[in-house]
């Protein structure tokens, strides 16, 4: 896949990977097997339909590749970008045990640009209404292909979200140069224009309680996909000292309120030719550092506890950090942030570790080494290191069960949770995942609230 | 978009409007704020919702000119509106019987207390409310205030009404005086909140303040807002933002509060530079070309 040299990006928000060019797509499409087995189609969360698209592209329908892509998978120009292929499709593609596995993600991807590009996403026709009224609550991937599902199946959907912009992680997390906004945008005026109603500004369990949505406002059925969004930190020394952020609060500010665009007010720590640390190997971290960097920082440097090996960050992620000069310090941990008298933040004193015994999971966890304690220069701090459920719902609605740390208890299949009526998807059902993942169940959910509505039965 | 129905001065820099918010003055309690963007560039910024009217779906927000949002604010008028407005966020005061409450308001802060003293009143409460303000001219909600309490004292630095002196001295004469108080509630500058605090330690009269640290997103997901109460960390926009005043860290509060500073001078600067460029601009019937902020 073409890049921008990484000289010249890490100085820009503009996304990474240029996309594939037809030819090629249709040289890496030609690379296919064709295999009955379906293995690629197995790997992949939502089961796309990996070798009918290909032989399409092969044949040079993009078009109609990016019909059968939306047949299993709504947001294709937005999963090509950022789904863990190494874990999914093509973890699974059998060409991967010689070779390199086919790049279906780039192929995906190439189909769904294509399709935006000539202008002829095709919008289903919508059938006569239902009479039915659903809402949902949050907008991020599981929303969004709920709410689309079920506009096409005749019902007036409501999407009810507590931040300004739709789009969840989409909008407020993934930044610009990974995933461009632009594309989340164009997906959610597809929605509007299908008939989906959206409300900005709303914080159910707060502006209005899921009770007074079903009892007051007459919605039939409430989907919840608030997301896993709540930051955890790490309960050391130093953490509220002025220049340590939470990754949630960093990237929002950069990337929903584009603190990085001298044009808005929004402000963000100066990075400018300092020292930044950023602690997590995961793709929030990952999103977190190479932010930094952007934004000027003159070392932008990585902190995880375990090896490069386990970090869950995608492949590719870690691959254009390291081209575009972040540095990585794997087994190693912070225990303490020090400042300044005045409460900014200067140091963060870092422990080496060691990976022991593999535990139940069969990772093996890190352990501390006894006396190698040193310090890393650092005017900020970005802490990466897990989030958990959004319980705002949650709390103003005592009759939905809930499982430990708050998540939404939801019935595998239908998606139903404790309370008639109500369903639940995505990361608040889950615990942090994937867009594929939480798109997958935003379906899901949708079929399982069509059923309920058709036959009324719980 | 939130159309503004009313606005006007209550004293110079500090504004009151009324703003059509429907869902907002429904669920509304005393206490609880909400979070505006005046525009598609802004700043998100919390403030006090000081009332609501359920049946005309409006709420009322009062708001000091301290910086570029709160300033560029101050500039719209009814028939404008805000592009963004979230609520009710944070936990609603703890309203009971507590016998006697003495509200204390400094500055701003007296915008902040004025719903709670009023739910307070409603409550059947005995209400002894401190004014305090730098001069008379900064004063605000004081006939409003009057009417909800049992006994009102203002105090301002320089003597130029009421008593002259700080809210503080006005306290410690209640307590001497052998008052029997159930609350303290004070909101204004962290330093008038922290010497409150000290007041009332040695005592052990039940003290809140309201903390008013940097947010964003007011629902809990950023963490930005964070305080130091009880020796743990807290989360303002959802835990708070009232809190047991002898549990508070201020002087971690006064912190982190200037973590902006610098950005924030530079940005007001530029916008008042723009501002009086406007002006002259209109005066002169000159062909103004700098961007207008107020699409
Ligand atoms: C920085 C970052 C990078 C990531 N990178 C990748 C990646 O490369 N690949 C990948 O597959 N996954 C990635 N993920 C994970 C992925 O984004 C999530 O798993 C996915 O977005 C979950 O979708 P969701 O629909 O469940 O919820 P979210 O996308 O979290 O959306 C939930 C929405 O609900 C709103 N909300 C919450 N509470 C309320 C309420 N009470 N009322 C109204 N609205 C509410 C929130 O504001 C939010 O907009 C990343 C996550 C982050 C944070
Ligand atoms: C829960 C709460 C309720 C509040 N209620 C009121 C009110 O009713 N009336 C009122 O006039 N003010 C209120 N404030 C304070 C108000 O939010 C700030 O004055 C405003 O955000 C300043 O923005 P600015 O751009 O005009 O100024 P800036 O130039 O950004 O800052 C000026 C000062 O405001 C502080 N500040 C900046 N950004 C924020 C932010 N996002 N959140 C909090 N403080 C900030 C800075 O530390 C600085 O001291 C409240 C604050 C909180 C947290
Ligand atoms: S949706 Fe994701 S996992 Fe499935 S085929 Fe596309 S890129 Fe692969
Ligand atoms: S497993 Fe790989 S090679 Fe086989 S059909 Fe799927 S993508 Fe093609
Ligand atoms: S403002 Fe973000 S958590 Fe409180």
């Amino acid at each position: 896949m073409p890049e921008q040299p990484p000289e010249t990006r890490g100085g820009n928000f503009k996304e990474v990977n240029l996309g594939l060019e037809a030819h090629a797509a249709q040289a890496e499409a030609q690379r296919c097997l064709t295999c009955a087995s379906g293995a690629c189609t197995h790997g992949c969360p939502v089961g796309v339909k990996v070798r009918e698209f290909v032989d399409l592209v092969l044949a040079g329908e993009y078009l109609a590749a990016a019909k059968k892509i939306r047949e299993d998978n709504v947001l294709p120009a937005i999963t090509g970008r950022v789904c863990p292929q190494e874990d999914q499709c093509e973890g699974a593609c059998v060409m991967g045990r010689k070779a390199a596995p086919l790049a279906i993600g780039y192929l995906e991807r190439f189909v769904a640009d294509w399709e935006r590009e000539h202008g002829q996403v095709g919008l289903p026709t919508i059938p006569p209404p239902t009479g039915k009224k659903i809402a949902i609550v949050g907008s991020g991937p599981a929303a969004l292909s709920c709410a689309g599902d079920l506009v096409q199946r005749g019902h007036a959907v409501t999407v009810f979200e507590a931040l300004h912009e739709i789009g969840g992680v989409l909008i407020y997390g993934i930044p610009e140069f990974r995933l461009p906004k632009d594309i989340v945008r164009e997906e959610v005026e597809n929605l509007a224009k299908m008939g989906v109603k959206f409300e900005t500004n709303v914080v159910v369990g707060k502006t209005v309680t899921l009770d007074a949505l079903m009892q007051e406002e007459g919605y039939h059925a409430v989907f919840v996909a608030t997301g896993a969004g709540l930051p955890q930190f790490m309960n050391i020394p130093g953490e509220n000292l002025n220049g340590v952020y939470s990754a949630n609060e960093f990237l929002t500010r950069v990337n929903l309120l584009r603190a990085y665009d001298a044009g808005f007010d929004q402000p963000v720590f100066d990075c400018r030719g300092k020292d930044v640390v950023v602690v997590g190997g995961g793709n929030v971290a990952m999103d977190a550092v190479r932010t930094a960097l952007r934004l000027g920082a003159k070392n932008a440097r990585l902190v995880y506890r375990r090896s490069e090996e386990e970090m869950p960050a995608r492949k590719e992620e870690v691959h254009h950090a390291k081209d575009e000069g972040v540095q990585f310090m794997m087994l190693t941990n912070p225990t303490a942030f020090l400042g300044d008298e005045k409460g900014w933040l200067q140091k963060v004193r870092c422990v080496r570790m060691e990976l022991g015994e593999a535990d139940a999971s069969g990772r093996r966890s890190p352990k501390p080494v006894p006396g190698s304690e040193f310090e890393v220069e650092a005017a900020m701090a970005i802490v990466a290191v897990g989030t958990t459920a959004n319980p705002l719902v949650q709390q103003t609605t005592p009759d939905l069960r809930t499982r430990k740390g708050g998540y939404i208890e939801a019935e595998p299949e239908t998606l139903r949770t404790s309370k008639r009526g109500v369903f639940a998807g995505g990361d608040i059902v889950t615990g942090a995942a994937t867009v594929i993942l939480a798109m997958g169940a935003g379906r899901k959910a949708a079929a399982g609230i069509d059923a309920y509505l058709q036959s009324g039965a719980w | 978009m939130f159309p503004i129905v009313q606005a006007q001065f209550l004293a110079p820099d500090v504004k009151r409007f009324v703003i059509e918010a429907p869902r907002i003055a429904k669920a509304y309690r005393a206490g609880q704020f909400v979070i505006l963007r005046v525009y598609d560039k802004g700043e998100r910024v919390p403030l006090t919702i000081s009332e609501a009217d359920a049946a005309a779906g409006t709420i009322a927000i009062i708001v000091q000119g301290v910086g570029k949002t709160t300033k560029l604010l101050n500039t719209l008028e009814a028939g404008q509106s805000i592009l963004d407005v979230v609520g009710p966020l944070g936990r609603p005061s703890e309203i009971k019987s507590y016998g006697t409450v003495v509200v204390i308001g400094g500055g701003v802060g007296t915008a902040i207390a004025y719903p709670t003293a009023v739910a307070m009143k409603k409550a059947g409460n005995r209400v002894v409310t401190i004014l305090g303000a730098r001069t008379k001219g900064l004063l605000i909600l004081e006939e409003q205030l009057r009417s909800t309490s049992d006994e009102l004292f203002v105090m301002t630095d320089d003597g130029s009404y009421g008593e002259k002196g700080l809210v503080t001295r006005k306290l410690a004469e209640l307590v001497d005086g052998g008052a029997a108080i159930g609350l303290v509630l004070a909101i204004g500058p962290i330093p008038m909140m922290r010497a409150v605090a000290e007041a009332t330690r040695p005592r052990t009269i039940h003290t809140m303040v309201s903390l008013n640290p940097i947010m964003v997103d007011g629902t809990g997901m950023c963490g930005g807002c964070r305080v130091m109460a009880g020796g743990k960390s807290q989360f303002a926009c959802v835990d708070g933002p009232e809190f047991d005043a002898h549990e508070v860290d201020f002087g971690l509060l006064m912190q982190r509060n200037a973590m902006y500073r610098e950005r924030e001078k530079q940005e007001l600067a530029e916008f008042e530079a723009q501002q009086q460029h406007a002006t002259m601009c209109a005066e002169i019937g000159g062909a103004c070309k700098v961007e207008n902020q107020q699409r």
